[in-house]
Formats: C-alpha cells, structure tokens, sequence
C-alpha cells in the first residue's frame, strides 16, 4: 500500500515535470564528416547532460530538451540547421557547431533572428569584435591566441631563436599563422618559414623542405584531428632534429594511436582536462574537470574522453545558470523577450568553474577566459607499459 | 633552389606522379573500353589497405578489432548477391555469383580472425575487389548504350555514395598500417623509403602486363577491339558487356594494389581517395584518356608540377596545379575530337 502510494506520488511528479513545457535548446554539432571526432564527443556529452540534469528534476523545475542536429562538417548545413531550431523548434538558445567556418556562418542568422548562441569552436573571430552581431554569440572553447601564449613562453624557455610553421590552408591553420606570428615576434623569436597543407594531402615534402632549408631551432605544426602526423613524419624522415610543436586540434587518441612512436618529446598546449589527473592539487578547474572526466568514462569507457566534449559540458556550465536567472525575470512564452534576457543573463556570467577554465564574461569579451587557467603545456611520452600519453610539463597560474 | 632540394623533390614527384600514373592507366583502360569514366576508381584505393586495418593483429594497428567483419566485405557481398539476382535466368552463373558472395564473407571472418600480416594482405584485396566489375553489373551494365555524359553523372554518384559508405564503415579518421618493406635507402643524396621501391615495381610491372594482355593475349586482343569499334568488335562475337567485367576487374586490382602499396607511406582516411583519383584523371586527360604513354607522362608532369608547387608557394598549391594544367587541357580539346565521340 505504501509502496503504490509512493509509486503514485511519483508518478504524480513526473507529470508534473511533463506537464511543464520543456526547455528546449538546439545544438547543432559535426557529428560526421571531416570534424567528426570533435563533434561526437560533443554530442555524447550533451546527451549526458540532458538525462542527468532530467533525472535530478530538470531547470527551475521543468524539463530541458537538447534539440541535435547534425551538420556534417558543413558550412551550409549548419546554417540550415540553425534556421530550423530558430523557425520550427523555437528553441531558446543554441549550442554550437564545432568548427569555425560553420560557427561564422551561423552568426548572421542567429543575430536576425535575436537568439543568444554558445559556439564550440576555436577562432577568435566568431566572438571577436562584439559587435550589433556578436553580441548574441558566445563561445567556451580558447582562441589560438590563448593557445600560442604558452607555446611561445615554453619555446623561449628552451631557448628558441628560429621557428617554423607549417598549417591548414583553412581557417584553422591561417588562424594560427597570425596568431602564433604575432606571439613570437613578441616574445623576439624570429618566424623563417610559414607554409600550408591540406588535411587532404598525401604528401607534404615540399613545404618540408622549404623548412628545413631555412633550419629553424623548432617548427610548430598547425592541424587538427589526425592530418598534422604527416607534416611530423615527413620532417623526421628528412632527418629533422629540432623540437616540433603541435597544437590543442591534435589532443585525441586517435593522434597517438596514427603517429606512433615518432611523436614522443612533441609538445602542446591543451585545457587542462586532458591531463586532469596531473594538474596540482590547488588547480582551481582541477574538480570539475575530474568530476566530467568520470561522468564520461563511465558512459563510454576508460579512456574515451577528449578535450572537446569539455567544451560542450563547459557551454552548458555557463547557459544553465544564465536560464535559471533569465526564468526569474521572464516568461518562456514571451519568446522574443525571454532570448533578450537570456543574452543579457550569459553576459552577466561571473566565476563560472568549466572543465577548460574559470568563465568571466563582459560587453567586450564574449569568452571570458584566461590562458593561465585554460592552457597547459603537454608532452607526448612513452609511458611504463610502452603505450604512448600526455605528461604535463607546464602550467602558468 | 640548390641540387639537393631539386633530387629531393624530384623523388616526392615520381613517388606522387606513379601513383597518379598507375589510376590514369586504369582509368584510360576503362574508358577506352566502356566509355566509363570510373570517378570511384580513387576510393576503390582506399578501400583495400582500409580494409587491412581490420585484418591486423592490435598490437599493430592500435585497434581492438578482432573478429569484426570489416563494412566493405558486406559491401562487395551484397553487391555480388545482387550480381546474382540479376542473373537469376541462368542458375549456374547465379549460383556461381551467390557462392561468391558468401565467399567474400568467408575471407572476411577469416581475416578477421587473426591471420599473419601477408595472408591479411591478399585477403583485403580479394574482399575488395569484386567491388569494382559488380559495380559495372548493378550500375553501368543497366544504362547500356547511354552517352558519356549519362555514364560520367553514374560514375559521380557512386563516387559520392562509395566515399560515404567508407566513413560509415571506417570512420573519420587516418589509420597506420605496417610498411611491408620497412627502412630506407639512400640513392644519390635522397634516402627514399622502400616501400616507394615496391610502387615503383607494381607500377613497372603494371606497364608490362598490360602491355603484354593487349599486344599477346586474346581477351586483351578483344578489349582492344572493343576500344576501338564496339559494334564491330560485337559483330565479330566479342561480347561488350564480358570486355566491360574484364576492365573494371583490372582497373580496380591496379587500384587496390597500389592503395596498398602507398598506405604506410601515407597513412590512409576515406576521404583522401578522390584528390588522387581526380589528380590521376587529369593525367589521364593529357594523354587525351585514349593514349596510355601520354597518360603515364602526364602523371608525371601533375606530380613534378604539384611537388614544385608545394616547394614555392604551399599556401596555392592545388590552385597553381591546376591552374597551370588548364592551358594544356584547352589546348588538347581543341585539337581531340576522339574525346567526346560517340560509337
């Protein structure tokens, strides 16, 4: 008898929830094509957070449903995906995508149409200048701006005079071109070669010895995802000594597991959450990035997580606290009015603790984090049972 | 630009030119024949050494794989049994096609049981290649008849739909695989890797026979016929349709073969078939797709002009191949008429 009445009262609750109209947020993520094993850790670590926070009684009380679509590494497709969350599922927010051409595109429509966006790709330019545009779009992951920092500051304290880049010939790798030149002529490192790839390529022996003509102290390689091997290969095979620089785009097993023993002494900048378990003891994002590390793992198994998903987990750190504030002030029905203030709420974000960092937002900085925080410098070693990791070298707090 | 660079580039160039040469032959065969321009033939390429990283043991690959079957082998056995249904009229040849079809499967389990490193080797080949004459059967075979055009938007769409079935099957991501002969070995200034040598080999070897098939052999006698006149090779009792399988199959072992071959040298993804397969087109049409010599050379030329292109200004590479390749393609179409001829 007491168990039914419980069994009632329960039942009863979940109505309750239900009855609520749900939250909706769209997202909209690389979950196949070229960017895909960005995008799906992404996708899985919202699909995490959507039961989770369900399971333990939704936001302010009413249930929160993700909206996924998928936007195949595709410019075109994002925008597309954008304008059906915007028009058919009148989603509060948007969540997304993961790569930076797409995040740009998707800019214009999401101004017009007054909804606030939280992007999860890397270029500074999708948040920077704040302006009538950007000032509806956020963004959690660092810029290479951020990333070249450390890069530069552990190059110089190996003593570099000279380095190399070799990149992407797309956005990715012209945003770091400028990012890591301006850097280095900061920092009195002189830049002789600057040269470009395509993920697609099937040789890079030319631009290789361009470099290696110029015999620079260390080259940083400018890629993502499992491409950037073959520019690291071929420097080796061409007898190449000095160090190599990668950047954060390469911070995924799948890296390790193509490149094989050649990478081992390669250094990068990361967030902190690949190395969660390294970080010091008083490193401020050390417990969330652990507690998110552990939520994943125990979904996809041990060793499944990736930096990237911190970067979904980290937009859904800063837009839950700004929707609990925004339900305060407004009704969701009064739609146009509710994404105002919700926009306003998501600028208002002070100390919020993500995987990556600690997330201060203002009218000009739509961002909000430190590299102190959100970089480390990571190395690739060959750890005791043979297998390849990454070891923490440097922090800057 | 010293002497060194230049022996330094000139090897990446033969090395990337025979690849490009090696599709250029098949595709002029295939063409020549069937009037197929075979866009796929770049993914039939990636298809084979993907197909071996599943065959591999772990420690090898870095994957836990074993006992998967790997997508292509339900592929080309889905494909066969269509084969099959098609020639439901004659049941030796169905049953024949059928038995192939589980066949294919058999290899598969089998390789993906756990075989040494060379068995895994042929085996990826053989699951991969009834891929290529099957889809004559199922796609071109059907449109019998059709024009250029018809067959080059087919040829289009089984590209796009073979690339995306490879990111289904395999993933987005590059793989590793084993160099079957490892090290390098230093000719001049330049230490070339071996395994280039065995390109080098195959694409030799590949010359020669096809060479031999066309000028010794009948079937190759046939194929000729049929290249140069397909109404009076069909007079003569050659039957278009047999010639059709017979250029496909060697088109698409030529391909799988050297996907092998270049593999460790490149570490392979889905995606990367179509550039070589569309650079290696290009040679192709330099040599007019009907002149194999010219074809070979011009592979050459795209992989000398890429690899000198990737030395000066990386950042417009494909940009300046390409474009300094249109001067000479405007050039050829103007003076072939062969090109868009119909029988």
């Amino acid at each position: 008898m007491k168990r039914a009445l419980i069994g009632l009262l329960t039942l009863g609750l979940g109505l309750g929830l239900a009855q609520q109209a749900p939250l909706k947020i769209g997202v909209v993520v690389s979950a196949t094509g070229p960017a895909a094993s960005l995008g799906i850790p992404e996708r899985n670590t919202l699909l995490i957070l959507e039961e989770q926070v369900n399971r333990r009684g939704g936001v302010a009380g009413r249930p929160v449903q993700f909206i996924i679509l998928d936007d195949a590494s595709d410019t075109t497709q994002a925008v597309r995906a954008t304008r059906r969350l915007i028009q058919e599922d009148q989603v509060l927010a948007i969540i997304g995508t993961t790569t930076t051409p797409a995040s740009l595109g998707m800019i214009d429509v999401v101004a017009e149409a007054g909804v606030p966006k939280i992007s999860l790709a890397a270029n500074l330019e999708i948040v920077f200048p704040v302006d009538e545009k950007r000032r509806w779009v956020f963004k959690t992951p660092q810029t290479e701006q951020q990333m070249s920092t450390p890069i530069v500051r552990d190059m110089a304290a190996a003593g570099v005079k000279t380095a190399a880049y070799i990149g992407f010939n797309d956005a990715y790798g012209e945003g770091w071109a400028r990012a890591f030149e301006a850097a280095a002529r900061e920092a009195g490192i002189q830049v002789v070669a600057s040269e470009r790839f395509a993920r697609t390529d099937t040789s890079v022996t030319g631009q290789v010895l361009r470099i290696l003509a110029r015999n620079p102290d260390a080259v940083l390689i400018g890629g993502s995802g499992t491409a950037p091997v073959l520019p690291q290969r071929t420097l080796r095979e061409r007898g190449y000594r000095g160090l190599i620089y990668q950047t954060h785009g390469v911070a995924n097993p799948d890296f390790l597991r193509v490149g094989g023993d050649l990478l081992v002494g390669t250094r990068l900048p990361a967030g902190p959450v690949l190395v969660f378990d390294q970080l010091p003891p008083d490193f401020p994002n050390r417990q969330v990035a652990t507690s998110y590390v552990q939520l994943y793992e125990s979904r996809f198994g041990i060793g499944s997580y990736s930096t990237f998903g911190g970067h979904a987990y980290d937009a859904w750190a800063i837009l839950r606290p700004a929707l609990e504030r925004a339900l305060r002030r407004e009704q969701t029905t009064n739609l146009a009015a509710f994404r105002r203030v919700l926009r306003d709420e998501l600028e208002a974000t002070r100390n919020v603790v993500g995987t990556h960092g600690i997330f201060n937002m203002s009218p000009t900085d739509h961002l909000g984090l430190r590299f102190n925080e959100a970089a480390v410098m990571v190395e690739i070693v060959k750890g005791p049972t043979g297998r390849l990791e990454w070891k923490l070298i440097r922090t800057f707090r | 630009m010293d002497w060194a660079i230049f022996s330094f580039l000139a090897a990446d160039a033969l090395q990337n030119g025979t690849i490009y040469a090696l599709l250029a032959l098949s595709l002029v065969l295939v063409f020549a024949v069937t009037r197929v321009i075979l866009v796929p033939l770049g993914e039939f390429l990636v298809y084979a050494p993907l197909t071996y990283v599943w065959f591999l043991p772990p420690e090898v690959s870095g994957l836990n794989l074993r006992g998967q079957i790997p997508g292509t082998a339900w592929l080309a056995a889905a494909m066969l049994a269509g084969w099959a249904f098609l020639e439901r009229k004659s049941l030796r040849r169905a049953g024949l096609l059928a038995l192939g079809s589980l066949g294919v499967l058999g290899l598969a389990w089998w390789g993906a049981q756990g075989v040494p490193l060379w068995l895994g080797w042929f085996l990826a080949v053989l699951v991969v290649l009834p891929i290529g004459p099957a889809s004559y059967r199922l796609f071109f075979e059907p449109a019998k008849n059709a024009s250029v055009l018809t067959y080059l938007i087919i040829a289009v769409g089984l590209h796009f739909a073979f690339m995306g079935l490879g990111l289904v099957f395999f993933g987005p991501e590059q793989f590793r695989l084993p160099a079957v002969w490892s090290g390098q070995t230093q000719v001049g200034l330049v230490p070339i890797n071996n395994q280039a040598f065995l390109v080098y080999g195959f694409a030799f070897l590949s010359a020669l026979g096809l060479y031999l098939f066309f000028s010794r052999s009948i079937y190759g006698k046939a194929l000729r016929a049929c290249a140069v006149n397909r109404y009076g090779a069909r007079l003569s009792g050659i039957s278009p349709s047999q010639a059709g399988y017979v250029s496909f199959s060697i088109a698409t072992l030529i391909a799988c073969v050297s996907g092998m071959l270049l593999a460790p040298l490149i570490s392979p993804a889905y995606f990367q078939g179509f550039l070589l397969g569309l650079k290696g087109f290009v040679a192709g049409i330099l040599g007019g797709l009907v002149s194999y010599p010219l074809a070979a050379l011009g592979a050459l030329l795209v992989g000398a002009m890429e690899s000198w292109a990737a030395f000066q200004a990386s950042a417009y590479k494909d940009a300046i191949v390409f474009a300094l390749l249109l001067p000479i393609l405007f050039w050829r179409s103007l003076r072939s008429q062969e090109l868009g001829e119909e029988e």
